[in-house]
């Protein structure tokens, strides 16, 4: 089985959920082949050669340096075939799953987003996915002959299983319309742990009071090197700005742990962590919802406790 | 302008999630279905362009009879018609193809949509229906302007957004805040009785998803509780049972 892995880049560095698309594709087993676009680090794209790609394609241009749908859609589709794959692989985002749909049009392949798990080949090939926003999951088979999975994010585990690959450029022609869309410019927070990657994420509500209160919550994540989220009133309010809003309709997360402060836990919020290891919720009302869906809570004093919380962590790691 | 908009009918995002005959099949018992939280966004958008600026809206579901409803609820928030494509919405490319082919047929603008599909959170019928048309697509919008035969758009990426301009026609997967959720008025849903809403039968698609099993995820243990004055016990919790830290 030939894999082509998509590998998406991010400040020129290999994004960390793109590792556990490399990582998917080698648990898989078979000849992975990773494909990366635009300007990217060609240490960090060999390295990839650590978690398992065996070549990694890189297509230099520097057009590719933005992440244009159809454009990459198009190389990634073309690298597909001249690589005779039978599956692609990459990791769900605003990038890769539109782009996933574009390709899976373009191969006549079946398509499967969201996968949780690695494939079962005993009788076919069925993916397990994560429908209904995280409150359940479909085992679906693919039938055609190619293939292309979006994995979430903890759907395979990143280890070191080889060494440093090499990087062979990849030249393709790029055709004029595929550049219809230009992107004028982007505003990025820097120097943040992002959320959709985060293995930690440490979450506000309107129980905060106020933006000027969130200062303690980044405290907490910077001892934890986590990511900050919110919930949707706060982002409504214009708290937090909106790519920081965790539920239903902002951003799934799937950390190892997730910590909700003031959040009352809203059904809708809660689709948007249902897929996260452990949640701790901290709420002022013992009879906020999210007590339910947690697995330890406190009932207190936000503003007495996350100082509290954050010192005993310090000490403790 | 003509604009579509694709609106998914979808479980109310309170609903409990319960599968019968083995797990095979939703268990629609009980439910309340609505028009899918992003679409919903889309609609909005587009019938803020109407007001703006006169374009013409036309919402499209591909579904069964039983999604009228919800169909009749787009009309009363805005939209001027209506089509039902009369099948069970396979999967991703499947309703695909057939907005796609409704769209060659009328030739639109603008196609909106939401980013996903609340049920099955695919997020690939916009991508597809893009390539099956042959124009550029875009997702998750957030914010949606036309200038003449140009739109600039914002494009939530993780950790913040990219700004865009692309011509039309072109479609777009949408998210909030790309528009305020709109509620019908008295006014809307008197007059969405008579609006047209105009049934087609599907065209052929080579499916290529099998459902084998629907799963729901194991039931969740019982809250530890912790007391406020015990920060540290939650942190070896954390460290040495839940194994997080």
């Amino acid at each position: 089985m030939n894999i082509l892995v998509f590998v998406e880049s991010a400040d020129g560095k290999v994004k960390k959920n793109s590792l556990e698309a490399v990582a998917y594709a080698h648990a898989m087993g078979g000849n992975v082949t990773a494909i990366a676009l635009g300007n990217v680090d060609k240490a960090d794209l060999g390295s990839l050669g650590t978690y398992g790609a065996k070549k990694v394609l890189h297509a230099a241009d520097a057009k590719l340096n933005q992440g244009i749908i159809q454009a990459y859609a198009s190389v990634i589709a073309k690298a597909f075939q001249d690589e005779n794959a039978d599956v692609l692989v990459l990791a769900d985002s605003s990038l890769g799953t539109p782009v996933a749909a574009r390709i899976a049009a373009k191969l006549d392949a079946s398509l499967a987003s969201n996968v949780v798990a690695l494939p079962d080949t005993t009788a076919g090939f069925v993916v397990k996915r994560s429908i209904f926003t995280g409150k359940a999951f479909a085992r679906v088979e693919l039938t055609k002959p190619k293939k292309v999975i979006g994995i979430k994010k903890n759907a395979a585990v990143v280890s070191q299983v080889g060494s440093p690959c090499a990087v062979t450029p990849y030249a393709v022609p790029l055709a004029e319309t595929d550049f219809a869309t230009t992107i004028t410019s982007s505003e990025k927070a820097t120097g943040e742990v992002l959320l959709p990657e985060a293995n930690i994420v440490v979450s506000g509500g309107r129980g905060m009071k106020g933006p000027e209160h969130w200062g303690m919550l980044e405290e907490l994540a910077k001892t934890l090197h986590a990511a900050t989220g919110c919930s949707k009133p706060v982002s409504d309010m214009g708290w937090r700005p909106h790519h920081e809003h965790v539920g239903q309709t902002g951003v799934k997360v799937a950390p190892q742990l997730y910590i909700a402060v003031g959040i009352s836990g809203a059904i809708q919020h809660l689709a948007g962590v249902n897929s996260s290891k452990c949640i701790v919720v901290i709420n002022k009302d013992p009879e906020a919802p999210f007590f339910k869906a947690a697995d330890y809570g406190i009932v207190g004093d936000a503003f007495d406790i996350l100082p509290k919380l954050n010192e005993a962590i310090k000490a403790a790691r | 302008m003509k604009i579509l908009v694709c609106i998914s009918h979808v479980p109310d995002t309170t609903s409990k999630i319960n599968f019968t005959d083995n797990n095979t099949k939703f268990d629609s018992n009980g439910v309340q279905f609505i028009i899918g939280p992003y679409d919903d966004y889309a609609l909005a958008r587009a019938v803020e362009l109407k007001e703006a600026s006169g374009a013409s809206v036309t919402v499209l579901n591909v579904g069964l009879g039983d999604t009228e409803p919800t169909l009749r609820k787009a009309l009363a928030i805005g939209a001027d018609d209506a089509v039902r494509v009369n099948a069970e919405p396979a999967d991703s490319f499947f309703v695909a193809k057939q907005i796609a082919e409704h769209a060659r047929s009328v030739g639109y603008d603008l196609i909106l949509m939401g980013r996903e599909s609340i049920d099955y959170n695919g997020g690939a019928v916009h991508g597809i229906v893009g390539e099956l048309l042959g124009i550029p697509s875009v997702s998750p919008v957030m914010k949606l302007d036309i200038e003449g035969t140009k739109a600039k758009l914002a494009r939530e990426i993780e950790g913040g957004k990219e700004y865009l301009e692309v011509n039309l026609p072109f479609v777009a997967g949408c998210q909030e805040p790309i528009a305020e959720w709109k509620i019908p008025n008295m006014r809307g849903i008197m007059s969405a009785r008579t609006k047209p809403l105009k049934v087609v039968e599907p065209v052929a698609v080579d499916s290529g998803i099998k459902l084998r099993q629907f799963e729901l995820p194991p039931p969740k243990g019982a809250v530890k509780m912790i007391p406020a004055d015990n920060v540290q016990e939650l942190v070896s919790l954390l460290k040495s049972e839940a194994k997080v830290l």
